[in-house]
């Protein structure tokens, strides 16, 4: 398991590089220039002095290799100085916006809690509802609750975040009054008061969220259950004389339960690239929000730095299921 | 010596394998009601323009634009008899005086011809790059390589990026409408060709071992006719469904794209950019965001039904229980 886990570590590296390098050649063909908004009375020689000071001077290869060295090199330094209080990237350069003139990661940095609170809860609110649902309906398959559960994923899977969010809006925030429809990041939770009010705003972007989740993993727990609920030893356990409650909720989910593992692990990074329109909706300013932002302003370190970020969040992730579905079933051996 | 003549001559023709699947679809409801829409739908948005009696890109001005902008719907008559109604504005108008079915119709005719092109490019490649790894032995390893790649790809941010950064090239060379169109319908194709290429590739793999195979080889079959003759056609039933899947997520994509401002040019209606532009508006005009809303999703919703009706229609092991 562990060489497994080892070359799989190894194999990400060249797909992380080759992903790096489709994204960075996209950029270069960007047509937009950083230089449009300056005004047209700088001279030609001073724009291409502050070309060079953004670092655009150089041919492709070597401002290829510059971003890699900043990323894997200078940036883990400096997370590494902000833990321990070192100074290993003293006065190295950063990645840096060209919006803000600031270093990427520590914006980034910024916006990530808003994304996790949000996108975290959903996803454990998601599997929480959609577990249960999926077992009992696959264990009372083409009863009517199975048929409401399809019915409901099915219009989880159709019905787009862009438009459960707006509708939900209209109809808990303007028609009811219930819930605010901008979450609001600059809220400091310290009393009862802020963290009712910091629960009033997230339901809405979590329940909207959660729905596609739910649809989602509550289709492959129905699927996975059914499979297992025909098998062999399930028949065995009813004749030993176990207890309906325990075949079904400790034999068969527990076997049940290794697909299920794997697909919410893959399903992670998703739910990251899905929070930019939920995100978008409730005007959460999470790293969804900076994305857009940053493409609208022509900001290429910063989209860069982004798409790369969600990129290794997907590699990432596929390990983390390939590796669970090892250790969970006996039956897999990769080595 | 075996005695042929004792067989009973079979006296109807055998059915085909399309009448079985057709008999097995009939019988699944969702399918049937999801197909239905969906044809219903199409027919609305392709026929619906013609007959109906509001030009959708008309906007009036002076006098006019007072009297016609921002009506409601007519059912809002119903709770509220001082709303501004008319019986020729079913739907109401927008800010600007446009009829809202009319832009509607056309709106669904732009997101449905594009969930429809982007699907069968995405299916053309997904096919394509499936069957070549999945016949050639040589060619499977670096093509399944690169399917993985493209799934690492972090999809809907490249998808934001490239719009934005090859919009004005192509509307230069295409028009802003046809460039877009076809800027929209590149990107959604070129990145979900994946899932169908893995399914190709499987099932190819696997009847490459059968005896028919092995019979038409033995026979001097050529690669490219056994491919056309032979393979495709076995491999027909997972492309038709993953054709189903792609026509929704294309759509959602092409509404998203359009939602986040990064479709289709302003004036140019789509379901996704009707509901972004309603977005702002939506406490006095619900409306605007629930017509088009509730288009995409019936639209999705028809669609995925009739893939899973398909689904198991096409699946020999589940069809005539």
């Amino acid at each position: 398991m562990l060489t497994f886990t080892i070359r799989r570590l190894i194999v990400a590296v060249p797909t992380l590089l080759f992903i790096s390098l489709v994204i960075f050649l996209l950029l270069e063909l960007a047509p937009g220039d950083p230089m449009a908004q300056v005004p047209l009375t700088v001279p030609p020689e001073v724009k291409q002095k502050m070309r060079e000071a953004l670092g655009l001077g150089e041919p492709v290869p070597v401002r290829f290799w510059k971003w890699i060295v900043q990323f894997f090199w200078i940036e883990p330094q400096v997370l590494i100085d902000h833990i321990f209080g070192t100074n290993l990237a003293e006065g190295k350069l950063r990645v840096i916006s060209w919006q803000t003139r600031s270093p990427v990661m520590d914006i980034v940095a910024q916006r990530i809690p808003q994304t996790l609170w949000v996108v975290g809860t959903a996803y454990v609110v998601g599997i929480l509802i959609a577990l249960p649902i999926g077992i009992y309906s696959a264990y009372r398959q083409y009863s009517w609750f199975d048929q409401a559960g399809t019915f409901v994923s099915m219009v989880g899977f159709s019905v787009p975040p862009f438009f459960s969010g707006v509708l939900v809006i209209v109809i808990f925030s303007v028609n009811l009054g219930w819930f605010p429809s901008i979450y609001d990041t600059t809220l400091v939770v310290n009393d009862w008061a802020s963290f009712k009010q910091q629960l009033m705003q997230m339901i809405m972007p979590v329940m909207v969220l959660a729905l596609q989740i739910t649809a989602q993993i509550s289709r492959f727990m129905r699927a996975s259950m059914l499979d297992n609920l025909n098998q062999d030893y399930v028949r065995t356990a009813r004749a030993k004389g176990l207890g309906e409650r325990t075949v079904v909720l400790i034999h068969v989910l527990r076997n049940s339960m290794i697909p299920v593992v794997t697909v919410i692990a893959l399903g992670v990074p998703a739910i990251f690239g899905g929070a930019i329109i939920t995100e978008q909706v409730f005007k959460v300013n999470g790293i969804g929000q900076l994305l857009i932002t940053a493409i609208q302003a022509n900001d290429l370190p910063m989209v860069q730095t982004l798409t790369f970020i969600f990129a290794v969040l997907i590699v990432l992730f596929n390990l983390v299921a390939d590796v669970l579905y090892g250790i969970l079933d006996p039956r897999i051996r990769y080595d | 010596m075996t005695d042929i003549t004792a067989q009973p001559m079979p006296t109807k023709p055998p059915r085909s394998q399309w009448r079985n699947v057709w008999d097995q679809f009939r019988h699944h409801r969702g399918a049937m009601i999801g197909g239905i829409t969906f044809l219903l739908i199409v027919a609305g948005v392709v026929i619906g323009p013609f007959i109906y009696w509001n030009d959708p890109k008309f906007v009036p001005t002076g006098r006019d634009f007072l009297t016609l902008r921002d009506m409601r719907p007519i059912y809002v008559a119903l709770w509220d008899p001082s709303a501004k109604v008319d019986w020729a504005y079913p739907l109401g108008t927008d800010n600007l005086g446009r009829d809202t079915l009319g832009r509607l119709l056309l709106g669904g005719r732009v997101s449905i011809a594009v969930g429809l092109t982007a699907m069968i490019l995405a299916l053309f490649l997904g096919t394509l790059i499936g069957l070549v790894a999945g016949y050639f032995k040589r060619l499977d390893g670096p093509l399944m390589r690169l399917t993985d790649l493209f799934l690492a790809l972090p999809i809907l941010p490249m998808i934001l990026v490239a719009s934005v950064l090859f919009r004005e090239a192509l509307s230069a060379a295409l028009g802003p409408e046809g460039g877009i169109f076809v800027l929209i319908v590149c990107l959604i194709g070129v990145t979900s060709w994946m899932p169908t290429a893995r399914i190709v590739r499987g099932d190819v793999l696997a009847l490459k071992e059968r005896e028919f195979v092995l019979a038409a080889r033995s026979l001097g079959t050529r690669n490219r006719k056994l491919i056309s003759r032979h393979i495709l056609p076995n491999v027909l039933s997972p492309i038709m469904v993953s054709a189903t899947l792609g026509i929704a997520t294309a759509i959602i994509t092409e509404s998203a794209l359009s939602f986040l401002g990064f479709g289709f040019p302003p004036d140019f209606p789509t379901w996704g950019k009707l509901l972004n532009d309603a977005v702002d508006r939506m406490v006095l005009y619900p409306e605007r965001v629930v017509w088009p809303g509730l288009a995409i999703s019936i639209t999705v919703l028809a669609v995925n039904y009739l893939g899973d009706g398909l689904r198991d229609a096409l699946d020999p092991r589940i069809r005539g229980r």
